[in-house]
């Protein structure tokens, strides 16, 4: 791995208003340490069936692509082109106004043009003008055009590894084009020649045969969680269940399997357990539909579907009525934009109505889905939770917008409601760089790979930069989100632009706030953190 | 380069009518043949790309959500930037289609030390806006030309367009303004680094070929004027499918508006010019965000193998007995039966 340089010096070589002074088509792709991933093991792809490229290296001079390799890419674009209007649509349209150029926070972190939203897709849009249109091929450069060369597979796999698919630009864009898509498609044609990355890949198989991204086997699973139960113990003095795959729950409750294992996840997945035990929920978690997340998503749309085929299968097995879901970004963009599709329809579910209050979920009546925000806000409106915010005293929380959950799904308000009644202390980072316009971690869509570092803390300067400023100006220590990846990256993003500021998910903020029946005196919130004026009593 | 060779390409075409019916007299080809033809590739090319985008499926209900989703009743939802109804998606893209309502909301990024600044942009926007209401209101106030008698709307329109009675004859406002927009426009693409260094010699060319139209436009009214009459003669045969050469000459320079005019129309379909049409079928801006409500139906969708529960569970099997984890082997034989049956 390379050597991540500081961070006074790692954006010297940024100009954002400087352009090189060659035609980007002939800059050619440079493979320099901590801006690629590294590529999928080939075993990895044995198992799943499909085809790979044996052992090999991005950075190596000369890739082993397969002798029809043209013909490949060729046909796995026009395949595409015809069965998905959102991308023909966007190859044809784009007038590079340029409205997308600076939105980019992999722009902004490294300057890169090629990393402007409207070149990103230029690189497969003047491969479709170079190869399918007689425009193009006449005219070349001076139309958008060029021949497609090793040296573009090369740009692709660079480039549609350097996008996080977080939909900032299509916010801005006059007609909507949304590089999320380009990039999905662009992985998913990749992959027809074998190309993957092995951080985005192995997910995947542990995700299809054992249910989970990281491989947790059932009992572990357990183990896990009867670990975390032992720490709410400590902490509240009470004794909580937490019922693993059981037949005729109310809901099945699926989160991303980060929040069964990783810090600081695990303290939201206390949240959840701890509310649930409040207010007496019916419901189970499953050790087969163990992951909400969805590493398939991040490679092609194909298997995304396969791996979130168990839930419902799940669902169906357990007989529960409905499903509640976790605090988790990208795992929200494909439950809300994709599940009902692929999976639906669900007449063996109920419309989801929320045992504690009746309020009936009508926005979600068809999939039969509720994020845990929605239903806890739902909740909190209705004064069924106990809550001492003072318990959140030690902490001043912004809130980090995901994405996903931004872009793809619209959920602003839940969060914060909830955040602002848990919390005494809560602060917006700048207007510009929250909600709608919210800046992507840096890491997100499989690229949270180590070797990827210098690129991630790039990436992650926009959403690090804003957190600096309402650290320095209002104190903030305590970044809040909703998303698992967000939980796994953003504490090394935090501690490499802004230490000092920790990262939590919202219902672990509930969790500590939760005044739970039959505790003890808590001392200190879920990480064993003293609360604010029990220092001494630690 | 890029800017030189749309620049030169535009002089070229400008000559094209100069030597043609300048030199040559081919008034027939210039007035009515070729017209007709740019007309036609206008027409049925345009029909072709919107057969094509109609054809092409959209798989998934995609919105970019600009706004919040509607959720629960105490939650005010944003109609606009997140449309769950049809009637909202239509109110949204009005907005879209006529007021540029997501250029809007452009930013300037820049980065001071290290700090990220951002600031208002609206520049782009500006030229857009100017440059897009103009051309519709001149295209509007050219129907004079081909419809008889002329509809009061038009009239007022010309009216409204003519207020300030600058000039004699009075200057339209929207043919400063449309020189305004297209200035800036090019502008940006020079001046802005960013913009320049993606631009493509296919984005000047457009600019410069509607900025010859409009320029050859004022001329031909304000200072080297032409036979209206004769125009009006023309145009309406043309309209009308009746066409024939007007008899009075009419000056060259109207020749080099409607040849360039013409061009315009030909060049439409098949360039980024088609924007303009695309932007209805745009997935993540005519969608409703209501996924979880109304289901959306992927007309190629095909399953997909998945770990069923019973081979996960035969795997499992001795770590979870061993854990104390339930063990369903009913639901195996179930779905065993059912597949059976089917």
């Amino acid at each position: 791995m390379s050597k991540l340089p500081k961070p006074d010096e790692l954006l010297s070589d940024v100009k954002l208003h400087d352009m090189p002074s060659k035609h980007w088509m002939d800059l050619k792709p440079e493979f320099k340490p901590g801006s690629y991933l590294y590529a999928v093991e080939p075993q990895v792809m044995e198992d799943l069936g499909r085809p790979h490229l044996g052992k090999w290296q991005p950075h190596d001079e000369k890739w082993p692509l397969p002798e029809n390799w043209k013909e490949i890419v060729r046909e796995a674009i026009k395949k595409r082109l015809e069965r998905n209007r959102a991308f023909k649509l966007f190859m044809d349209i784009c007038v590079r106004c340029g409205a997308c150029a600076d939105k980019c926070h992999f722009f902004l972190g490294t300057g890169d043009p090629k990393n402007m939203p409207v070149l990103r897709a230029e690189l497969i849009r003047s491969i479709i003008k170079g190869e399918f249109s007689t425009f193009g091929k006449l005219f070349g450069r001076l139309s958008g055009g060029r021949p497609l060369t090793e040296d573009v597979i090369k740009e692709w796999f660079l480039y549609f590894y350097q996008c996080t698919e977080c939909r900032r630009c299509s916010v801005f864009c006059p007609y909507g084009i949304d590089t999320a898509e380009v990039t999905i498609m662009m992985r998913e044609i990749l992959h027809e020649l074998g190309i993957a990355v092995d951080w985005a890949m192995k997910p995947v198989r542990f995700s299809h045969f054992v249910g989970n991204h990281i491989g947790l086997q059932p009992h572990t699973i357990k183990e896990n969680i009867e670990y975390l139960l032992y720490d709410i113990e400590q902490i509240t003095g009470i004794q909580i269940e937490v019922p693993i795959n059981r037949k005729g729950a109310e809901i099945l409750f699926v989160t991303p399997s980060a929040d069964f294992f990783a810090d600081p996840g695990i303290y939201t997945f206390m949240g959840y357990v701890l509310l649930f035990h409040h207010i007496g929920l019916d419901y189970t978690i499953s050790t087969y539909a163990s992951e909400g997340g969805n590493f398939g998503f991040f490679n092609t749309l194909e298997f995304a579907k396969k791996l979130h085929g168990k839930i419902y299968e799940e669902a169906k097995r357990l007989k529960v009525k409905w499903i509640l879901g976790g605090e988790c970004g990208h795992m929200w963009r494909v439950w809300h934009q994709y599940h009902n599709t692929w999976f639906g329809p669900f007449d063996y579910l109920e419309v989801p109505k929320s045992p504690i209050t009746g309020t009936v979920f009508e926005h979600a009546k068809d999939n039969k889905i509720v994020h845990i925000c929605e239903f806890t806000a739902d909740l909190i409106a209705h004064g069924k939770l106990k809550i001492d915010p003072s318990r959140n005293d030690h902490l001043v929380v912004t809130f980090h917008d995901s994405c996903n959950t931004s872009r793809a799904m619209g959920i602003f308000e839940e969060p914060r409601f909830i955040i602002k009644n848990v919390c005494n202390n809560f602060v917006e980072m700048p207007e510009n760089t929250i909600r709608e316009k919210t800046f992507c971690c840096g890491s997100g869509s499989g690229l949270n790979a180590d070797e990827f570092m210098e690129m991630r803390m790039r990436g992650g300067f926009p959403r690090a930069n804003a957190v600096e400023y309402v650290h320095k100006k209002y104190g903030v220590n305590t970044l809040a989100c909703i998303c698992a990846i967000d939980r796994a990256v953003l504490p090394t993003l935090m501690n490499y632009w802004v230490p000092g500021v920790e990262v939590s998910g919202v219902h672990e903020l509930v969790g500590n706030a939760l005044i739970m029946e039959g505790e003890k005196e808590r001392t200190t919130d879920l990480r064993y953190r003293p609360l604010k004026g029990k220092e001494g009593e630690v | 380069m890029n800017v030189f060779f749309s620049f030169i390409i535009t002089l070229i075409l400008v000559l094209i009518p100069v030597v043609g019916v300048g030199l040559l007299g081919l008034d027939p080809l210039f007035g009515i043949v070729i017209p007709y033809v740019a007309f036609l590739i206008f027409f049925f090319g345009l029909i072709y790309r919107i057969i094509d985008w109609a054809r092409s499926p959209q798989p998934f209900k995609i919105p970019t959500t600009c706004g919040q989703q509607k959720s629960l009743p105490w939650i005010k939802h944003s109609r606009l930037e997140s449309p769950f109804t049809m009637k909202e998606v239509y109110l949204r893209m009005f907005f879209e289609v006529f007021l540029f309502r997501s250029l809007f909301r452009n930013l300037r990024a820049d980065l001071v030390g290290k700090r990220l600044i951002y600031g208002s942009a609206k520049w782009l926007w500006l030229g857009a806006i100017l440059f897009h209401l103009s051309f519709l209101v001149i295209m509007l106030r050219h129907l004079r030309f081909f419809i008889h008698p002329v509809p009061s709307l038009v009239d007022i329109i010309a009216k409204v367009d003519g207020f300030f009675q600058l000039g004699i004859p009075p200057i339209y406002h929207t043919d400063l303004f449309i020189l305004a927009g297209l200035f800036l426009l090019l502008l940006r693409r020079l001046v802005d680094s960013k913009v320049n260094y993606l631009s493509h010699a296919s984005d000047y060319f457009p600019l410069f070929l509607i900025l010859g139209i409009v320029i050859s436009g004022i001329l031909m009214r304000t200072i080297f004027k032409v036979d209206v009459q004769a125009v009006k003669e023309l145009a309406y045969g043309l309209a009308t499918f009746s066409p024939v050469l007007p008899s009075h000459k009419i000056g060259v320079l109207f020749y080099i508006h409607l040849f360039l005019v013409s061009v315009l129309a030909a060049y439409f379909p098949f360039s980024k010019l088609v924007h303009m049409v695309g932007v209805f079928f745009s997935p993540t801006r005519n969608l409703p965000n209501n996924n979880r409500a109304e289901r959306y139906i992927n007309p190629w969708d095909y399953p997909v193998k998945y770990t069923t529960y019973c081979e996960w569970q035969e795997r499992f099997r001795d770590v979870m007995e061993e854990a104390g984890i339930p063990i369903d082997d009913e639901w195996c034989k179930e779905t065993a039966e059912a597949q059976k049956q089917a």
